[in-house]
Protein backbone atom coordinates (compact mmCIF):
# COMPACT_ATOMS: atom_id res chain seq x y z
CA UNK A 1 0.00 0.00 0.00
CA UNK A 2 2.75 2.36 0.99
CA UNK A 3 4.73 1.47 -2.12
CA UNK A 4 1.73 2.14 -4.30
CA UNK A 5 1.25 5.53 -2.66
CA UNK A 6 4.88 6.36 -3.16
CA UNK A 7 4.76 5.26 -6.77
CA UNK A 8 1.71 7.41 -7.29
CA UNK A 9 3.49 10.29 -5.63
CA UNK A 10 6.56 9.87 -7.82
CA UNK A 11 4.32 9.57 -10.87
CA UNK A 12 2.45 12.73 -10.04
CA UNK A 13 5.76 14.47 -9.32
CA UNK A 14 6.91 13.58 -12.85
CA UNK A 15 3.64 14.83 -14.33
CA UNK A 16 4.00 17.92 -12.16
CA UNK A 17 7.53 18.52 -13.47
CA UNK A 18 6.28 18.12 -17.05
CA UNK A 19 3.42 20.52 -16.34
CA UNK A 20 5.86 22.96 -14.80
CA UNK A 21 7.97 22.99 -17.95
CA UNK A 22 4.96 23.46 -20.23
CA UNK A 23 3.77 26.18 -17.86
CA UNK A 24 7.15 27.91 -17.89
CA UNK A 25 7.25 27.83 -21.69
CA UNK A 26 3.73 29.28 -21.85
CA UNK A 27 4.72 32.02 -19.39
CA UNK A 28 7.87 32.62 -21.41
CA UNK A 29 5.73 33.36 -24.49
CA UNK A 30 3.41 35.69 -22.56
CA UNK A 31 4.33 39.35 -23.23
CA UNK A 32 2.95 40.58 -19.88
CA UNK A 33 5.02 37.99 -17.99
CA UNK A 34 8.09 38.89 -20.07
CA UNK A 35 7.61 42.50 -18.95
CA UNK A 36 7.56 41.39 -15.31
CA UNK A 37 10.79 39.40 -15.80
CA UNK A 38 12.37 42.35 -17.64
CA UNK A 39 11.71 44.63 -14.65
CA UNK A 40 14.85 43.10 -13.12
CA UNK A 41 16.86 45.08 -15.70
CA UNK A 42 15.52 48.34 -14.23
CA UNK A 43 16.46 47.17 -10.72
CA UNK A 44 19.94 46.06 -11.82
CA UNK A 45 20.55 49.34 -13.64
CA UNK A 46 19.39 51.50 -10.71
CA UNK A 47 21.23 49.52 -8.03
CA UNK A 48 24.48 49.03 -9.94
CA UNK A 49 24.62 52.71 -10.85
CA UNK A 50 23.85 53.69 -7.24
CA UNK A 51 26.52 51.43 -5.72
CA UNK A 52 29.52 53.10 -7.32
CA UNK A 53 30.43 56.75 -7.69
CA UNK A 54 29.18 56.44 -11.33
CA UNK A 55 32.70 56.88 -12.72
CA UNK A 56 34.15 53.85 -10.87
CA UNK A 57 36.75 52.09 -13.03
CA UNK A 58 36.58 48.45 -14.08
CA UNK A 59 39.56 46.37 -12.88
CA UNK A 60 42.73 46.81 -14.89
CA UNK A 61 45.38 44.12 -15.14
CA UNK A 62 49.09 43.62 -15.80
CA UNK A 63 50.61 42.61 -19.12
CA UNK A 64 51.37 39.19 -17.57
CA UNK A 65 47.63 38.61 -17.04
CA UNK A 66 46.71 38.66 -20.75
CA UNK A 67 44.73 35.73 -22.19
CA UNK A 68 47.02 33.71 -24.48
CA UNK A 69 44.44 34.16 -27.25
CA UNK A 70 41.68 36.75 -27.27
CA UNK A 71 38.56 34.98 -28.45
CA UNK A 72 36.57 36.60 -31.27
CA UNK A 73 32.80 36.18 -31.25
CA UNK A 74 29.82 37.37 -33.30
CA UNK A 75 30.85 38.76 -36.68
CA UNK A 76 34.45 37.74 -37.47
CA UNK A 77 34.53 39.55 -40.83
CA UNK A 78 31.84 41.91 -42.18
CA UNK A 79 32.53 40.35 -45.61
CA UNK A 80 31.24 43.22 -47.77
CA UNK A 81 33.22 44.39 -50.82
CA UNK A 82 33.55 47.90 -49.32
CA UNK A 83 34.92 46.51 -46.09
CA UNK A 84 37.34 44.20 -47.90
CA UNK A 85 38.55 47.13 -50.05
CA UNK A 86 39.08 49.28 -46.97
CA UNK A 87 40.89 46.47 -45.15
CA UNK A 88 43.16 46.00 -48.19
CA UNK A 89 44.46 49.55 -47.77
CA UNK A 90 44.84 49.26 -44.00
CA UNK A 91 41.57 51.16 -43.45
CA UNK A 92 43.22 54.39 -44.69
CA UNK A 93 39.83 55.50 -46.08
CA UNK A 94 37.84 54.55 -42.93
CA UNK A 95 35.63 57.37 -41.70
CA UNK A 96 33.95 57.82 -38.33
CA UNK A 97 30.93 60.12 -38.63
CA UNK A 98 29.46 61.84 -35.59
CA UNK A 99 25.93 62.99 -36.36
CA UNK A 100 22.70 63.87 -34.59
CA UNK A 101 22.51 66.08 -31.52
CA UNK A 102 26.03 67.52 -31.70
CA UNK A 103 26.72 71.26 -32.00
CA UNK A 104 29.60 70.49 -34.35
CA UNK A 105 29.08 67.19 -36.18
CA UNK A 106 32.44 65.60 -37.01
CA UNK A 107 34.06 63.24 -39.43
CA UNK A 108 37.36 61.58 -38.49
CA UNK A 109 39.71 59.43 -40.47
CA UNK A 110 41.52 56.63 -38.65
CA UNK A 111 44.76 58.67 -38.81
CA UNK A 112 42.99 61.71 -37.32
CA UNK A 113 41.69 59.59 -34.44
CA UNK A 114 45.16 58.14 -33.85
CA UNK A 115 46.65 61.66 -33.64
CA UNK A 116 44.40 62.52 -30.67
CA UNK A 117 45.41 61.64 -27.06
CA UNK A 118 45.17 57.88 -26.51
CA UNK A 119 44.41 55.60 -23.58
CA UNK A 120 45.77 52.07 -23.11
CA UNK A 121 44.02 49.73 -20.70
CA UNK A 122 44.26 46.04 -19.87
CA UNK A 123 40.77 44.88 -19.04
CA UNK A 124 38.67 41.76 -18.80
CA UNK A 125 36.10 41.20 -21.52
CA UNK A 126 33.06 39.34 -20.14
CA UNK A 127 30.83 37.68 -22.70
CA UNK A 128 27.12 37.20 -21.99
CA UNK A 129 27.74 33.51 -22.75
CA UNK A 130 29.97 33.19 -19.70
CA UNK A 131 33.56 33.20 -20.98
CA UNK A 132 36.12 35.96 -20.28
CA UNK A 133 39.31 37.13 -21.97
CA UNK A 134 41.85 39.70 -20.83
CA UNK A 135 43.22 42.03 -23.50
CA UNK A 136 45.19 45.25 -23.82
CA UNK A 137 43.26 47.92 -25.70
CA UNK A 138 44.53 51.23 -27.09
CA UNK A 139 42.24 53.90 -28.45
CA UNK A 140 40.91 57.39 -28.23
CA UNK A 141 38.74 58.15 -25.19
CA UNK A 142 35.20 58.79 -26.36
CA UNK A 143 35.02 61.81 -24.04
CA UNK A 144 37.58 63.62 -26.23
CA UNK A 145 35.42 63.10 -29.31
CA UNK A 146 32.26 64.12 -27.48
CA UNK A 147 33.95 67.30 -26.26
CA UNK A 148 35.11 68.17 -29.78
CA UNK A 149 31.66 67.56 -31.28
CA UNK A 150 29.87 69.13 -28.28
CA UNK A 151 26.95 66.99 -27.24
CA UNK A 152 23.73 68.98 -26.99
CA UNK A 153 21.76 69.04 -23.72
CA UNK A 154 18.83 67.20 -25.27
CA UNK A 155 20.97 64.16 -26.16
CA UNK A 156 20.56 61.13 -23.87
CA UNK A 157 22.05 58.23 -25.79
CA UNK A 158 24.92 57.51 -28.15
CA UNK A 159 24.15 55.05 -30.93
CA UNK A 160 27.04 53.18 -32.58
CA UNK A 161 26.59 52.25 -36.23
CA UNK A 162 28.63 49.30 -37.46
CA UNK A 163 29.83 47.96 -40.82
CA UNK A 164 28.72 44.38 -40.07
CA UNK A 165 25.33 42.74 -40.48
CA UNK A 166 23.97 39.55 -38.97
CA UNK A 167 21.14 37.80 -40.79
CA UNK A 168 20.76 40.83 -43.08
CA UNK A 169 20.34 43.29 -40.21
CA UNK A 170 23.01 45.88 -39.46
CA UNK A 171 24.60 45.55 -36.03
CA UNK A 172 24.29 48.54 -33.76
CA UNK A 173 24.53 49.29 -30.07
CA UNK A 174 23.84 52.21 -27.76
CA UNK A 175 24.99 53.51 -24.39
CA UNK A 176 23.93 56.44 -22.24
CA UNK A 177 26.01 59.57 -21.77
CA UNK A 178 27.28 58.46 -18.37
CA UNK A 179 29.01 55.49 -19.96
CA UNK A 180 29.94 57.70 -22.94
CA UNK A 181 31.96 60.05 -20.73
CA UNK A 182 33.42 57.24 -18.57
CA UNK A 183 37.25 57.37 -18.63
CA UNK A 184 37.57 53.74 -19.78
CA UNK A 185 35.11 54.13 -22.65
CA UNK A 186 37.37 54.26 -25.71
CA UNK A 187 37.22 53.63 -29.44
CA UNK A 188 39.99 51.04 -29.65
CA UNK A 189 42.14 50.48 -32.73
CA UNK A 190 44.85 48.32 -31.16
CA UNK A 191 44.66 45.01 -29.29
CA UNK A 192 47.63 43.55 -27.38
CA UNK A 193 50.06 46.01 -28.99
CA UNK A 194 49.11 45.30 -32.62
CA UNK A 195 46.57 46.77 -35.02
CA UNK A 196 43.11 45.50 -34.07
CA UNK A 197 42.48 42.22 -35.97
CA UNK A 198 39.46 42.00 -38.30
CA UNK A 199 37.94 39.24 -36.14
CA UNK A 200 37.95 41.59 -33.12
CA UNK A 201 36.38 44.57 -34.92
CA UNK A 202 39.02 46.37 -37.04
CA UNK A 203 39.58 49.19 -37.42
CA UNK A 204 37.46 50.63 -34.56
CA UNK A 205 35.79 48.91 -31.67
CA UNK A 206 33.89 50.41 -28.75
CA UNK A 207 35.11 49.44 -25.28
CA UNK A 208 32.52 50.03 -22.56
CA UNK A 209 34.21 48.12 -19.79
CA UNK A 210 31.47 47.95 -17.18
CA UNK A 211 29.11 46.05 -19.47
CA UNK A 212 29.01 42.65 -21.20
CA UNK A 213 30.64 41.96 -24.55
CA UNK A 214 27.67 42.49 -26.85
CA UNK A 215 27.68 46.21 -25.94
CA UNK A 216 31.23 46.55 -27.35
CA UNK A 217 30.25 47.34 -30.96
CA UNK A 218 32.79 46.29 -33.62
CA UNK A 219 33.59 47.87 -37.05
CA UNK A 220 32.24 51.24 -35.82
CA UNK A 221 31.43 53.70 -38.63
CA UNK A 222 29.31 56.28 -36.87
CA UNK A 223 28.14 57.74 -33.59
CA UNK A 224 24.71 59.33 -33.40
CA UNK A 225 23.69 61.44 -30.42
CA UNK A 226 19.95 60.99 -29.89
CA UNK A 227 17.27 61.97 -27.38
CA UNK A 228 15.49 58.63 -27.65
CA UNK A 229 16.22 55.14 -28.96
CA UNK A 230 12.78 54.90 -30.56
CA UNK A 231 12.95 54.85 -34.35
CA UNK A 232 16.42 53.28 -34.46
CA UNK A 233 16.25 49.64 -35.46
CA UNK A 234 13.27 48.31 -33.55
CA UNK A 235 13.77 50.85 -30.81
CA UNK A 236 15.31 48.62 -28.16
CA UNK A 237 18.77 50.13 -28.43
CA UNK A 238 20.77 47.37 -30.05
CA UNK A 239 20.92 44.45 -32.47
CA UNK A 240 20.61 41.71 -29.83
CA UNK A 241 17.92 43.63 -27.96
CA UNK A 242 15.90 43.82 -31.20
CA UNK A 243 16.31 40.23 -32.40
CA UNK A 244 16.16 38.48 -29.02
CA UNK A 245 15.29 39.52 -25.48
CA UNK A 246 18.76 40.70 -24.48
CA UNK A 247 18.73 43.63 -22.06
CA UNK A 248 19.85 47.10 -23.09
CA UNK A 249 21.65 47.43 -19.73
CA UNK A 250 24.28 44.69 -19.68
CA UNK A 251 26.05 45.36 -16.37
CA UNK A 252 25.25 41.83 -15.14
CA UNK B 1 -3.09 29.77 30.37
CA UNK B 2 0.34 31.18 31.28
CA UNK B 3 2.25 32.78 28.45
CA UNK B 4 5.09 30.23 28.70
CA UNK B 5 2.98 27.24 27.81
CA UNK B 6 1.18 29.10 25.04
CA UNK B 7 4.54 29.64 23.37
CA UNK B 8 5.16 25.92 23.55
CA UNK B 9 1.82 25.24 21.91
CA UNK B 10 2.75 27.28 18.85
CA UNK B 11 3.01 25.61 15.48
CA UNK B 12 6.01 23.53 14.50
CA UNK B 13 6.96 25.91 11.66
CA UNK B 14 6.44 29.65 11.96
CA UNK B 15 4.53 31.50 9.26
CA UNK B 16 7.71 33.27 8.04
CA UNK B 17 9.52 29.95 7.80
CA UNK B 18 6.67 28.37 5.83
CA UNK B 19 6.27 31.31 3.46
CA UNK B 20 10.00 31.53 2.85
CA UNK B 21 10.34 27.76 2.43
CA UNK B 22 7.92 27.64 -0.50
CA UNK B 23 8.93 30.94 -2.12
CA UNK B 24 12.55 29.87 -1.82
CA UNK B 25 11.82 26.41 -3.23
CA UNK B 26 10.18 27.98 -6.29
CA UNK B 27 13.02 30.50 -6.72
CA UNK B 28 15.73 27.84 -6.44
CA UNK B 29 13.98 25.60 -8.96
CA UNK B 30 13.64 28.44 -11.49
CA UNK B 31 17.18 29.66 -10.80
CA UNK B 32 18.60 26.17 -11.28
CA UNK B 33 16.74 25.50 -14.53
CA UNK B 34 17.35 28.95 -16.04
CA UNK B 35 20.94 28.68 -14.80
CA UNK B 36 21.36 25.48 -16.81
CA UNK B 37 20.19 27.43 -19.89
CA UNK B 38 22.92 30.00 -19.23
CA UNK B 39 25.47 27.22 -18.66
CA UNK B 40 24.49 25.72 -22.04
CA UNK B 41 25.73 28.92 -23.73
CA UNK B 42 29.27 27.98 -22.72
CA UNK B 43 29.44 24.54 -21.05
CA UNK B 44 33.01 24.90 -19.83
CA UNK B 45 34.35 25.91 -16.40
CA UNK B 46 37.71 27.49 -15.60
CA UNK B 47 39.77 28.65 -12.65
CA UNK B 48 41.18 32.16 -12.53
CA UNK B 49 40.18 35.49 -13.99
CA UNK B 50 39.81 34.57 -17.68
CA UNK B 51 38.77 31.49 -19.63
CA UNK B 52 37.48 30.92 -23.15
CA UNK B 53 37.53 28.17 -25.76
CA UNK B 54 41.31 28.09 -26.21
CA UNK B 55 41.99 27.99 -22.47
CA UNK B 56 42.08 24.87 -20.30
CA UNK B 57 38.70 24.09 -18.75
CA UNK B 58 38.73 21.96 -15.59
CA UNK B 59 35.24 20.78 -16.49
CA UNK B 60 33.55 20.67 -19.86
CA UNK B 61 30.57 19.07 -21.52
CA UNK B 62 31.48 17.88 -25.00
CA UNK B 63 29.06 17.39 -27.86
CA UNK B 64 29.00 15.71 -31.23
CA UNK B 65 26.29 14.42 -33.57
CA UNK B 66 26.80 10.89 -32.26
CA UNK B 67 27.64 11.19 -28.57
CA UNK B 68 27.95 13.50 -25.58
CA UNK B 69 30.47 13.38 -22.77
CA UNK B 70 31.45 15.04 -19.52
CA UNK B 71 35.12 15.75 -18.87
CA UNK B 72 36.33 16.56 -15.38
CA UNK B 73 40.08 17.14 -15.32
CA UNK B 74 41.46 14.25 -17.38
CA UNK B 75 38.54 11.90 -16.72
CA UNK B 76 35.94 11.47 -19.45
CA UNK B 77 32.56 9.82 -19.04
CA UNK B 78 30.16 9.27 -21.92
CA UNK B 79 26.82 10.94 -21.20
CA UNK B 80 24.91 10.35 -24.44
CA UNK B 81 21.19 10.66 -23.75
CA UNK B 82 21.26 13.29 -21.06
CA UNK B 83 24.32 15.55 -21.47
CA UNK B 84 25.81 16.85 -24.70
CA UNK B 85 23.74 14.65 -27.00
CA UNK B 86 20.05 13.95 -26.34
CA UNK B 87 16.68 13.71 -28.08
CA UNK B 88 14.18 16.55 -27.75
CA UNK B 89 10.43 15.93 -27.37
CA UNK B 90 10.09 15.59 -31.16
CA UNK B 91 12.84 12.99 -31.32
CA UNK B 92 15.47 15.24 -32.89
CA UNK B 93 19.05 14.92 -31.69
CA UNK B 94 20.26 18.04 -29.87
CA UNK B 95 23.86 18.74 -28.90
CA UNK B 96 23.43 21.33 -26.15
CA UNK B 97 24.88 20.38 -22.74
CA UNK B 98 21.79 20.09 -20.52
CA UNK B 99 18.60 18.65 -22.07
CA UNK B 100 15.42 20.70 -22.63
CA UNK B 101 13.50 19.07 -19.77
CA UNK B 102 16.04 20.50 -17.30
CA UNK B 103 16.11 24.08 -18.62
CA UNK B 104 13.91 27.18 -18.65
CA UNK B 105 12.85 27.85 -21.34
CA UNK B 106 12.87 24.26 -22.63
CA UNK B 107 14.08 25.36 -26.08
CA UNK B 108 17.38 27.16 -25.85
CA UNK B 109 17.29 30.95 -25.49
CA UNK B 110 20.12 32.56 -23.55
CA UNK B 111 18.31 35.92 -23.45
CA UNK B 112 15.13 34.40 -21.98
CA UNK B 113 17.10 32.21 -19.58
CA UNK B 114 18.89 35.33 -18.31
CA UNK B 115 15.59 37.18 -17.88
CA UNK B 116 14.17 34.39 -15.70
CA UNK B 117 17.44 34.02 -13.81
CA UNK B 118 17.95 37.70 -13.00
CA UNK B 119 14.32 38.29 -11.99
CA UNK B 120 14.20 35.28 -9.69
CA UNK B 121 17.65 36.17 -8.35
CA UNK B 122 16.08 39.33 -6.94
CA UNK B 123 13.10 37.45 -5.47
CA UNK B 124 15.43 34.84 -3.99
CA UNK B 125 17.89 37.37 -2.51
CA UNK B 126 15.25 39.62 -0.99
CA UNK B 127 13.41 36.56 0.35
CA UNK B 128 16.57 35.19 1.96
CA UNK B 129 17.40 38.57 3.50
CA UNK B 130 13.89 39.04 4.93
CA UNK B 131 13.84 35.45 6.25
CA UNK B 132 17.19 35.95 7.98
CA UNK B 133 16.17 39.24 9.58
CA UNK B 134 12.80 37.88 10.70
CA UNK B 135 14.35 34.66 12.02
CA UNK B 136 16.88 36.57 14.08
CA UNK B 137 14.08 38.77 15.39
CA UNK B 138 11.76 35.89 16.36
CA UNK B 139 14.77 33.91 17.61
CA UNK B 140 14.16 30.96 15.21
CA UNK B 141 17.87 31.01 14.41
CA UNK B 142 19.00 31.25 18.03
CA UNK B 143 16.49 28.73 19.41
CA UNK B 144 16.25 26.12 16.67
CA UNK B 145 19.32 26.36 14.45
CA UNK B 146 22.15 27.56 16.67
CA UNK B 147 24.49 24.72 17.66
CA UNK B 148 24.82 24.17 21.43
CA UNK B 149 28.29 23.49 22.74
CA UNK B 150 27.49 19.91 23.73
CA UNK B 151 26.11 19.22 20.25
CA UNK B 152 29.56 19.67 18.74
CA UNK B 153 30.80 16.58 20.59
CA UNK B 154 31.86 13.93 18.04
CA UNK B 155 29.97 11.27 19.99
CA UNK B 156 26.80 13.31 19.62
CA UNK B 157 27.31 13.81 15.90
CA UNK B 158 28.04 10.09 15.47
CA UNK B 159 24.91 9.17 17.39
CA UNK B 160 22.86 11.50 15.21
CA UNK B 161 24.41 9.93 12.14
CA UNK B 162 23.45 6.45 13.40
CA UNK B 163 19.82 7.44 13.90
CA UNK B 164 19.79 8.55 10.25
CA UNK B 165 20.46 4.96 9.20
CA UNK B 166 17.32 3.58 10.90
CA UNK B 167 13.99 4.39 9.28
CA UNK B 168 12.11 3.87 12.56
CA UNK B 169 14.33 6.45 14.27
CA UNK B 170 13.89 8.90 11.38
CA UNK B 171 10.11 8.54 11.70
CA UNK B 172 10.27 9.29 15.42
CA UNK B 173 12.57 12.29 14.89
CA UNK B 174 9.86 14.13 12.94
CA UNK B 175 8.28 15.11 16.26
CA UNK B 176 11.46 16.41 17.83
CA UNK B 177 13.57 19.53 17.44
CA UNK B 178 16.25 19.56 14.78
CA UNK B 179 18.98 16.99 15.39
CA UNK B 180 22.59 17.95 15.02
CA UNK B 181 23.04 16.73 11.44
CA UNK B 182 19.84 18.46 10.44
CA UNK B 183 21.04 21.67 12.07
CA UNK B 184 24.41 21.45 10.32
CA UNK B 185 22.69 20.86 6.97
CA UNK B 186 20.35 23.84 7.40
CA UNK B 187 23.16 26.10 8.64
CA UNK B 188 25.30 25.05 5.69
CA UNK B 189 22.50 25.83 3.21
CA UNK B 190 21.08 29.03 4.76
CA UNK B 191 24.29 30.69 5.88
CA UNK B 192 26.89 29.35 3.46
CA UNK B 193 25.55 27.96 0.17
CA UNK B 194 22.68 30.40 -0.45
CA UNK B 195 24.74 33.55 0.31
CA UNK B 196 27.57 32.03 -1.75
CA UNK B 197 25.22 31.78 -4.75
CA UNK B 198 24.43 35.50 -4.46
CA UNK B 199 28.05 36.57 -3.97
CA UNK B 200 29.46 34.44 -6.79
CA UNK B 201 26.60 35.59 -9.03
CA UNK B 202 27.44 39.23 -8.35
CA UNK B 203 31.15 38.53 -8.78
CA UNK B 204 30.48 37.63 -12.43
CA UNK B 205 28.94 41.03 -13.18
CA UNK B 206 31.23 43.51 -14.98
CA UNK B 207 29.49 46.47 -13.31
CA UNK B 208 29.99 44.90 -9.87
CA UNK B 209 33.64 44.39 -10.79
CA UNK B 210 33.89 48.19 -11.06
CA UNK B 211 31.78 48.85 -7.95
CA UNK B 212 33.10 46.11 -5.66
CA UNK B 213 36.32 44.69 -7.14
CA UNK B 214 37.07 42.85 -3.87
CA UNK B 215 34.14 40.54 -4.58
CA UNK B 216 35.69 39.05 -7.72
CA UNK B 217 39.12 38.97 -6.00
CA UNK B 218 37.59 37.07 -3.06
CA UNK B 219 36.91 34.12 -5.37
CA UNK B 220 40.18 34.42 -7.28
CA UNK B 221 38.72 35.85 -10.48
CA UNK B 222 35.55 35.92 -12.53
CA UNK B 223 35.91 32.42 -13.95
CA UNK B 224 36.64 31.00 -10.49
CA UNK B 225 33.49 32.71 -9.23
CA UNK B 226 31.58 31.10 -12.11
CA UNK B 227 32.98 27.67 -11.17
CA UNK B 228 32.10 28.16 -7.49
CA UNK B 229 28.60 29.33 -8.54
CA UNK B 230 28.13 26.06 -10.44
CA UNK B 231 29.61 23.86 -7.68
CA UNK B 232 27.50 25.50 -4.96
CA UNK B 233 24.39 24.99 -7.14
CA UNK B 234 25.37 21.32 -7.47
CA UNK B 235 25.66 21.04 -3.66
CA UNK B 236 22.21 22.61 -3.31
CA UNK B 237 20.83 19.93 -5.63
CA UNK B 238 22.50 17.28 -3.44
CA UNK B 239 20.92 18.90 -0.35
CA UNK B 240 17.53 18.93 -2.11
CA UNK B 241 17.74 15.21 -2.92
CA UNK B 242 18.69 14.24 0.67
CA UNK B 243 16.01 16.62 1.99
CA UNK B 244 13.36 14.91 -0.17
CA UNK B 245 14.51 11.42 0.88
CA UNK B 246 14.33 12.45 4.55
CA UNK B 247 10.84 13.89 4.10
CA UNK B 248 9.74 10.62 2.48
CA UNK B 249 11.26 8.51 5.25
CA UNK B 250 9.91 10.59 8.13
CA UNK B 251 6.29 10.81 6.95
CA UNK B 252 5.84 12.76 3.72
CA UNK B 253 2.20 13.79 4.18
CA UNK B 254 2.55 14.95 7.77
CA UNK B 255 5.82 16.76 7.07
CA UNK B 256 4.50 18.51 3.96
CA UNK B 257 1.26 19.42 5.72
CA UNK B 258 3.26 20.88 8.62
CA UNK B 259 5.25 23.05 6.21
CA UNK B 260 1.93 24.35 4.79
CA UNK B 261 -0.33 24.71 7.84
CA UNK B 262 2.37 24.98 10.49
CA UNK B 263 1.69 21.64 12.18
CA UNK B 264 1.94 21.03 15.88
CA UNK B 265 5.03 21.59 17.90
CA UNK B 266 6.21 19.15 20.54
CA UNK B 267 9.72 20.19 21.41
CA UNK B 268 10.83 23.09 19.29
CA UNK B 269 11.09 26.32 21.18
CA UNK B 270 11.97 24.76 24.47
Amino acid sequence: MTILTRRKLIGSAAIGAGGLLTGCDALNRNPAFQDILASAETANFAVQRALGDRMELASEYEITDLSPTFRANGTRDPGTPEYAASAAQGFANWQLRMTGLFDRPQQFSLAALQSLPQRTQITRHDCVEGWSAIGQWTGVPLKILLDIARVQDSARFLVFDCADSLGGRPYYESIDLLDGFHPQTILAHRLNGSALPIANGAPLRLRVERQLGYKHAKYVTGIQAVASLAGIGEGKGGYWQDVANYEWYAGI
Amino acid sequence: MPKESRIRQQSRHRLTTRLWHWINALCLLVLLMSGLTIFNAHPRLYWGEYGANDDYAWMAVGSSETFGYLRVGQARIETTGFLGNWQDSEGRTRTLAFPGWATIPSSYSLADGRRWHLFFAWTFSLGLALFMIRSLWNRHIQNDLQMRRKEWRPSNIWQSFCTHTKISEIRKSADKGYNVIQKLAYIMVIFILLPLMILTGLAMSPAMDANWPFLTDLFGGRQSARSVHFLAAFLLVVFFLIHIVMVFLSGPLRQTAAMITGGQDREIGR
